[in-house]
């Protein structure tokens, strides 16, 4: 279970990013967290596993307090939080393999992963899980070889080589089109029901939202304006997070 | 109002161009410029006379034919003036207008049946035997020459005096002269000394890149005490390594006493520690070990790195003696031997810095982690306590090291200025800082390092090679290896730069995603950071292996070694033809170099 307290972060230069923010998350939860952008759904993902020092706030998971946890904590903690990012964030001069087995940095021997050996066992699960996601054959190629909708499946596999308690996605859809958006949210959602992964992902579109989700916390400007079920995202609770000029798409 | 407005801005046009010209008379003044000077005659004639030379390179020879002709002349004229005896016809023979001349007098000299193109000096020859040369001549394609020739002063004398022709012809194919050889050799020198400066200057300088880029070092942050022990851990891990190094070095000198006890160290020390580190590092730690077995660990991994240092220093003394012992047999390949004996002894000259350094890292890191933990476990109070005295002893430290470096330049020598008063001003100021700062907030020790950084290597920067040589010049004496060196440090300083900014300007999304699977610092600068640099880090450093090769050629002037060494030489000789074979060499070398290096640029970026 993930809990996180009175949460704020304030940017060097003033900037509130994170006001106050307080909600809970169920083991085996899909929640999305919805919101302007700029309004801090960036920030808070980035804070749960302490990408960003939150100033002010806990962040409880599994009854730890992460925000407290010191580096060589940290690195045991975030291995278990698989991250997937928006523009995929994969080292493109690298081959997909390599891209996949960096997911098991926070476990192997530091010393024998810096010159690029793993165990066998890494690497076949690096396959079985590009397998998964359909990429096997890519294997070998570069990563920036790669099509959008492959790189965001090898970004999938890499955060599913953590073996992950929890899946952090930052808006994982958002520079793919309709099609390859509801394959990658599919990934997403087996990950959830088959593994039982704790899933916390940020979106754009309410449909996906009303799609996928088991319950969605909506952002202004740093503020939780909302916390429930998707469903209850009637045009007034919408005009109240998106502003009142908003119209709704899709 | 709008004239006014007008008015002022034309004068103050005007002031301003007034200025720029005070400006360039000024500069006119103290670079002397003077144009008068170059339409001289005096400095046009040996302006020709050098670009004349320059033009002729010292590269072909040919061997040459020689053939006097004489012809007497007397000078003064004698009374009565003498017959001139008709000369020999079936040869090569010269006639004068006049038999006798008078001093500073111009006669005509005629020469006749001289071989075709033949050309040579014509000589004053003096009843001393004395010879001036007055004039140069070529013969035409009926081996016809007409010269006129001014006589040189000198004390009367009664006899015939001559003047003499020294034809000479090219005989057989043209060969190499001794300047070509000799600019031969040395423009090999000067590139591989552009090799080497560059090999070793890239290899350091990719480290220090890391740690000059602000993006990796402004996350760099530690509690006071984490930094205050790392600052003590250093010294104490450097001085623990020299003498690990001189305990090893002892187990070293007993078994490299005997060739074929070396020969098995070499072979059974690595298996044995690798065998070692596979069981000390286990490829995935799935348990928290146990305390006990921590420990053990941390043994053998002792025992794994000692053996490793014995087995490089077994290494260094096995290329010595092979070396060495090889020189001889190889013959004209001797030069292989003398690498081999060269590499042991820069592994026995960069082992123990190695070793003193690795140690220092070793347990300043250590220290790091325990000042860490320590910070993270207790309460603000006793942390801020704990940072008081150890803040003290860091500052203390940090300061008397400064302060000996200080010393050991402008030999101080006392006790009290070199010791006690920065001890003192060292433990107030850490004392102070330990007193402002809140008791576990993370100080930006990586932004601090990487200013320190940034500062040496631009003050290395500003120091130009042809300076810097000077220095190893004395050091390892004039040659080569002076310059290599100069270079190779000038290239620490100004790739480290150019590296560190290529490490800027890497895309920050690999690096969060790799930072957030929970890889540790190494691990993102394995996975994220390198392979983002590779094609720079290429590209840079053929440039600077292109800027080295240019920079080789003239390092000699400073006593670097190299082509440089030789041109200055004949510069100051005032041989300009062999000084013009060595600019062309260059040119050549300089040219081949910008192609080669843009062409495998290309490939590879």
């Amino acid at each position: 279970m993930l809990e996180v307290r009175n949460l704020t972060k304030i940017y060097e230069g003033g900037v509130k990013a994170l006001d106050n923010v307080s909600f809970k998350v169920e083991q085996g939860e899909f929640l999305a967290c919805i919101g302007l952008s700029g309004s801090g759904k960036s920030t808070l993902l980035r804070c749960i596993n302490r990408l960003i020092d939150p100033t002010e706030g806990q962040i409880i998971w599994n009854d730890e307090d992460i925000t407290k946890a010191s580096q060589d904590e940290m690195r045991r903690i975030r291995r278990k939080m698989g991250m997937v990012f928006q523009h995929f964030n994969l080292v493109s001069r690298s081959k997909v393999i390599i891209n996949v087995l960096a997911g098991r940095l926070g476990y192997v021997n530091p010393a024998m992963s810096v010159i690029n050996r793993f165990p066998k066992s890494d690497v076949e699960m690096a396959l079985k899980q590009m397998d998964r996601v359909g990429i096997a054959n890519q294997a070998y190629k570069r990563a920036d070889e790669l099509s959008g909708g492959q790189q965001q499946r090898v970004g999938i596999a890499r955060a599913m080589m953590q073996e992950p308690e929890m899946i952090l996605a930052d808006e994982p859809v958002a520079s793919l089109d309709p099609v390859l958006a509801h394959s990658i949210m599919q990934y997403l959602e087996q990950i959830n029901k088959e593994d039982g992964v704790m899933v916390i992902c940020s979106l754009h579109f309410l449909d996906l939202v009303h799609r996928y989700a088991d319950r969605a916390i909506a952002l202004n400007e740093g503020k939780l304006m909302f916390d429930g079920t998707p469903e209850e995202i009637d045009d007034d609770k919408f005009k109240e997070i998106y502003g009142k000029e908003a119209e709704r798409v899709g | 109002m709008k004239t006014q407005r007008s008015l002022l801005r034309s004068i103050l046009l005007g002031l301003a161009i007034l200025l720029v010209l005070v400006i360039y008379a000024y500069g006119f003044q103290v670079t002397k410029v003077n144009f008068k000077e170059t339409s001289s005659e005096r400095r046009l004639t040996q302006l020709t006379r050098i670009l004349r030379a320059l033009a002729h390179p010292d590269i072909f020879e040919y061997e040459q034919e020689e053939v006097d002709v004489v012809v007497p002349i007397y000078l003064p004229c004698p009374d009565p003036v003498p017959d001139i005896p008709e000369p020999d016809t079936s040869g090569p023979y010269m006639v004068t207008d006049v038999s006798c001349a008078a001093s500073k007098e111009f006669i005509l000299l005629e020469g006749v049946n001289f071989q075709p193109g033949s050309r040579g000096p014509i000589n004053f020859v003096a009843a001393s035997g004395a010879k001036r040369q007055l004039e140069n001549f070529v013969a035409d394609e009926n081996g016809y020459f007409q010269v006129s020739v001014q006589m040189p002063t000198r004390q009367p004398v009664a006899e015939a005096q001559y003047l003499r022709a020294t034809a000479r012809v090219p005989v057989g194919a043209p060969k190499f002269t001794d300047t070509a050889k000799v600019t031969w050799d040395k423009i090999i020198e000067t590139v591989f000394l552009a090799l080497l400066a560059t090999t070793f200057g890239t290899l350091m300088a990719i480290p220090i890149s890391f740690v000059a880029a602000r993006n990796l070092m402004s996350d760099v942050k530690s509690s006071l005490t984490s930094i205050a022990l790392t600052i003590i851990g250093w010294p104490l891990g450097i001085g623990l390594g020299i003498l690990a190094n001189l305990g090893i070095g002892e187990v070293n000198n007993l078994l490299t006493a005997n060739l074929g006890l070396n020969l098995g160290g070499v072979i059974v020390g690595p298996v044995a520690a690798y065998a070692l580190a596979r069981w000390a590092l286990p490829q995935v730690e799935v348990e928290e070990p146990g305390r006990g077995m921590r420990v053990t660990r941390i043994i053998t991994l002792i025992v794994v790195i000692g053996l490793i240092i014995l087995t490089f220093q077994m290494l260094a003394e096995l290329a010595l003696s092979v070396g060495q012992s090889l020189i001889k047999p190889l013959g004209s390949l001797g030069f292989l031997g003398n690498f081999i004996s060269q590499l042991g002894d820069v592994g026995n000259m960069v082992i123990p810095a190695m070793v003193a350094l690795g140690a220092g890292a070793a347990v300043g890191n250590t220290l790091s982690s325990f000042g860490q933990s320590i910070s993270d476990r207790l309460s603000g109070s006793s942390v801020k306590i704990i940072n008081i005295i150890l803040a003290a002893i860091a500052g203390a430290l940090l300061f008397i090291i400064v302060a000996v470096i200080i010393n050991w330049f402008y030999q101080i020598n006392d006790p009290v200025k070199i010791y006690w008063w920065p001890g003192g001003i060292g433990a107030v100021l850490g004392v102070l800082l330990a007193l402002r700062a809140t008791p576990k907030a993370a100080l930006p020790i990586g932004t601090t390092i990487y200013f320190v950084t940034r500062t040496i290597l631009n003050a290395t920067r500003s120091v130009e090679s042809l300076v810097m040589v000077i220095v190893f010049a004395v050091w390892v004496g004039i040659g080569p290896f002076a310059g290599a060196l100069a270079l190779a440090l000038h290239t620490v300083a100004a790739l480290a730069k150019l590296y560190s900014e290529q490490v800027e300007s890497i895309l920050p999304g690999p690096l969060e995603a790799i930072e957030a699977t929970g890889a540790n610092r190494l691990q993102l600068i394995a996975f994220a950071v390198i392979p983002q640099i590779i094609p720079p880090y290429i590209s840079f450093t053929m440039y600077r292996w292109d800027i080295n090769v240019r920079m080789s050629t003239i390092i000699g002037f400073a006593g670097g070694g190299g082509i440089g060494f030789l041109l200055q030489q004949n510069i100051n000789l005032l041989d300009y033809r062999a000084a013009s074979a060595q600019m062309i060499a260059i040119a050549i070398v300089v040219a081949t170099m910008d192609f080669v290096s843009s062409t495998l640029r290309e490939r590879f970026v």
